[in-house]
C-alpha cells in the first residue's frame, strides 16, 4: 500500500501529465476558435481545482479530464479532415502542421 | 482489376458521353479511397483508438477529393498509414481561397460545439435506429439517448422531462404555442397579447390568427426595449387567452421582465408564452420561478445543430393546445413526427454544456462585451440600442451616427456582423424592433449588432475595435453631413428643399 504522501505525489504526476497532453492536443484544431476555446477552458480548469485537496474531487475532475482529452482526440482529428482558410486574427505559426500527430 | 475496369468504363464515358465523362472522376475517386482503407485496415497503427477513424478517414475521403478529382493511385501503389492519412490531409477540402472573416453574429445562429458534434457522431455512424421503435434494440438504444436528451433539456429550465416536447426549432415552438392554444381556446376567448418587438414568427402566427378572426393586441415597448407592465396588465381582458412576449430580444438584446409578466399572467389566469431562443442557457431561467407556461427554445443558438429546438409545455396548471402536426401521436400527441435522434442527442448535449459552463460563459463574454461596447460607445456620436442594465452582454447593438449601416457592414468584410435580424437582413428597411423603439429612421439605419459568445478571443475583439474605429472615421470622412457637423451646423435646423 502506498501512503498518503505517495498518492499525493502520484496524483500530481497524473494530473500534469493529463494537462499536457490535453493542451497538446488542443492546439491540434485547425479551426482556430475551437482551438483558442481549448486550450483557455483546460488553463482555466486546471487553474481552478490548482488548490483542491479532496480527493474525491480530485478524481472526479481527472476523470473528466481523461474523457475531455478522448473527446479532444476525435475532434482535432475531424477538424484536420475538413480544413478552411486561416481566420483573421490567426496568426501563421498557431496553425498545427497539416499532419495528425501518431503520438 | 476492378480499378481497371472502372478506368475502362471512365475512358469509353470520355469518349462517347460528356456526362459519363463528368461522372468518371468520382469513380476514380472511388476505387482509390477502397484501396487507401484496405491499406489502412491491415495497418495495426492506430491515431484515435476509441472511434476507429480509420475507417471513417477512408469513406471520408470520397466526397472530399471529388471536388478536385484526384489522380488514380499508380500502378503499384503502396503506402503506410502516415503517408495515406497525409495524402487525405492535402486533399481535404479547403474551402474559399481568402482568410475568412471573424464571426460575430452569434445571434442568427452559433457554430457547433465539438463536444455536441462528438455525441452526435454515433448516430450517424452505428446507431440509426428509430426511437420509436419498440420491438428491437436498434429504437431502444436511440429511445434511452433521447430520453437522456430530454433530461438535459429539462434540466437547464427547471422543468419535467415529460413537459418538453421536440420540434425542429424555435419557430416552429413559436407557431405551435401562439397557434395552438389560441385555436384550442377560441370558443371561449378570442384575445392574445404579444409586444411589437417580438420576433417575426410570433408576430406572423398573430396575423394569421387575425385573419381567423382573433384580437391580437400589439403591445409598444419603451424606449429602452421594455413592455410598461402596467400597460400589459391593462391590455389583459377576461377573454384574453395568452400572452406571448419573448426573453431576450433578438436584436438588440434586452432582458423583458418575464418574472413580473409571469406574475401578472398567473393573477388573471392567462397563458404566458415566451420566446427564449436567444435566452437559454446563456441566462438563468427557471420556468417554475417565472410562472411560464409555454417556452421555446432553439437548438442552434447555443452551440447545437441545426433544425432542432423544443416547446416547453406545462402540464400542472395544464396548458391544453391544438397540434399543427399530427399523425403518429407522438411527443404527447402534440408533435407526430419521427424524432431526429441524432439532432435530439446533440442538442441535449448542448444544453447539458450550456447548464454546466453558463458561470464560465458569463463570466467570459460579460468581459468581452465590456471591452467591445466600452471601445465603441467612446467613439463620437455612437449610441448603445436597449437598456444598458437589463441586457444580454453577449449582444451590442450600436448605432454610428453619420454612417449607413450597410455601407458600413460592405467595408468590415473582414468581421462577419448583422444591422440586424438574419430573417430581414435581406430588405433594406430599417429594423422595425428599433423603430419600435422610438429611434428615427436614420439611426435605425446606422445601426449595428454584434454577437459574442463562447468562442469569441480577446484578439478578436482588439481586431474589430480598431477595424470598426478606422472604417466609420473613413466613411464619415465621406460624408457631406459630417462636415456639417464638424462645422457646428444642427441638421435638424436644415430645410432641406429639393425632395
Amino acid at each position: 500500500m502506498s501512503t498518503p504522501a505517495q498518492t499525493a505525489t502520484s496524483t500530481r504526476a497524473v494530473a500534469f501529465s493529463l494537462y499536457r497532453s490535453l493542451l497538446r492536443t488542443s492546439r491540434q484544431f485547425t479551426a482556430y476558435n475551437f482551438r483558442e476555446y481549448a486550450l483557455r477552458r483546460t488553463r482555466d480548469g486546471f487553474r481552478d481545482h490548482k488548490a483542491e485537496s479532496d480527493p474525491r474531487a480530485i478524481e472526479d475532475f481527472l476523470t473528466k479530464a481523461e474523457k475531455e482529452l478522448s473527446m479532444l482526440k476525435r475532434q482535432t482529428a475531424v477538424s484536420q479532415m475538413y480544413q478552411f482558410n486561416e481566420q483573421v486574427v490567426e496568426s501563421k505559426h498557431s496553425r498545427p502542421h497539416r499532419r495528425i500527430s501518431t503520438a | 482489376m476492378q480499378v481497371s475496369m472502372i478506368r475502362q468504363l471512365a475512358k469509353a464515358g470520355l469518349r462517347s458521353s460528356s456526362s459519363i465523362a463528368r461522372s468518371s472522376p468520382r469513380a476514380f475517386v472511388a476505387s482509390s479511397s477502397a484501396t487507401a482503407s484496405r491499406h489502412q485496415l491491415s495497418s495495426s497503427r492506430s491515431y484515435v483508438s476509441e472511434s476507429k477513424s480509420r475507417k471513417a478517414v477512408a469513406t471520408t475521403d470520397a466526397p472530399l477529393t471529388s471536388h478536385t478529382s484526384a489522380p488514380p493511385p499508380p500502378p503499384g501503389f503502396k503506402s503506410a498509414l502516415d503517408e495515406s492519412t497525409a495524402e487525405i490531409l492535402q486533399n481535404a477540402e479547403l474551402l474559399d481561397s481568402e482568410k475568412r472573416p471573424i464571426y460575430l453574429d452569434m445571434q442568427a445562429t452559433t457554430p457547433l460545439d465539438p463536444r455536441v458534434l462528438d455525441v452526435m457522431l454515433k448516430f450517424y455512424t452505428g446507431l440509426y435506429g428509430n426511437p420509436h421503435s419498440r420491438t428491437h434494440a436498434y429504437g431502444w438504444e436511440t429511445d434511452t439517448a433521447v430520453e437522456e436528451a430530454r433530461a438535459h433539456v429539462a434540466k437547464l429550465i427547471g422543468a419535467d422531462p415529460k413537459e418538453i416536447i421536440f420540434t425542429s426549432g424555435a419557430t416552429e415552438s413559436n407557431n405551435m404555442s401562439v397557434k395552438g392554444v389560441a385555436r384550442f381556446y377560441k370558443n371561449r376567448k378570442n384575445h392574445i397579447i404579444t409586444s411589437q418587438t417580438e420576433h417575426k414568427c410570433v408576430l406572423d402566427s398573430c396575423r394569421h390568427l387575425q385573419d381567423e378572426g382573433f384580437e391580437v393586441t400589439y403591445l409598444p415597448v419603451q424606449s429602452n426595449g421594455l413592455v410598461d407592465l402596467e400597460e400589459l396588465e391593462a391590455a389583459i381582458r377576461p377573454e384574453t387567452s395568452l400572452v406571448s412576449i419573448m426573453t431576450v430580444n433578438n436584436e438588440i438584446g434586452v432582458i423583458q421582465p418575464i418574472d413580473e409578466i409571469g406574475q401578472i399572467c398567473r393573477k388573471h389566469k392567462v397563458f404566458f408564452h415566451t420566446d427564449a431562443a436567444q435566452a437559454v442557457g446563456k441566462i438563468p431561467i427557471d420556468v417554475n420561478k417565472s410562472n411560464i407556461d409555454l417556452m421555446s427554445i432553439s437548438g442552434h443558438k447555443i452551440y447545437g445543430p441545426k433544425g432542432i429546438g423544443a416547446c416547453y409545455v406545462r402540464r400542472r396548471p395544464r396548458v391544453r393546445l391544438e397540434p399543427i402536426i399530427t399523425g403518429g401521436g407522438q411527443e404527447r400527441g402534440l408533435r407526430s413526427g419521427t424524432l431526429a435522434a441524432p439532432l435530439i442527442a446533440g442538442f441535449g448535449e448542448a444544453c447539458r454544456i450550456a447548464k454546466e459552463e453558463m458561470p464560465y460563459d458569463s463570466k467570459h463574454i460579460s468581459t468581452l462585451s465590456k471591452r467591445l461596447s466600452d471601445g465603441l460607445l467612446a467613439m463620437d456620436h455612437t449610441i448603445r440600442n436597449g437598456d444598458a442594465e437589463r441586457h444580454y452582454p453577449g449582444c451590442v447593438n450600436i448605432s454610428f451616427a453619420y454612417v449607413e449601416g450597410e455601407s458600413l457592414l460592405m467595408a468590415l468584410k473582414d468581421i462577419a456582423l448583422s444591422s440586424g435580424s438574419a430573417c430581414t437582413s435581406a430588405s433594406l428597411e430599417p429594423s422595425y424592433v428599433l423603430r419600435a423603439l422610438g429611434a428615427d429612421d436614420a439611426l435605425a439605419h446606422s445601426s449595428i449588432r454584434f454577437g459574442i459568445g463562447r468562442f469569441t478571443t480577446v484578439e478578436e475583439i482588439d481586431y474589430v475595435l480598431n477595424a470598426v474605429k478606422e472604417r466609420v472615421t473613413f466613411l464619415r470622412e465621406l460624408s457631406p453631413l459630417w462636415e456639417m457637423v464638424q462645422e457646428g451646423i444642427d441638421l435638424e435646423s436644415i430645410e432641406w428643399s429639393q425632395h
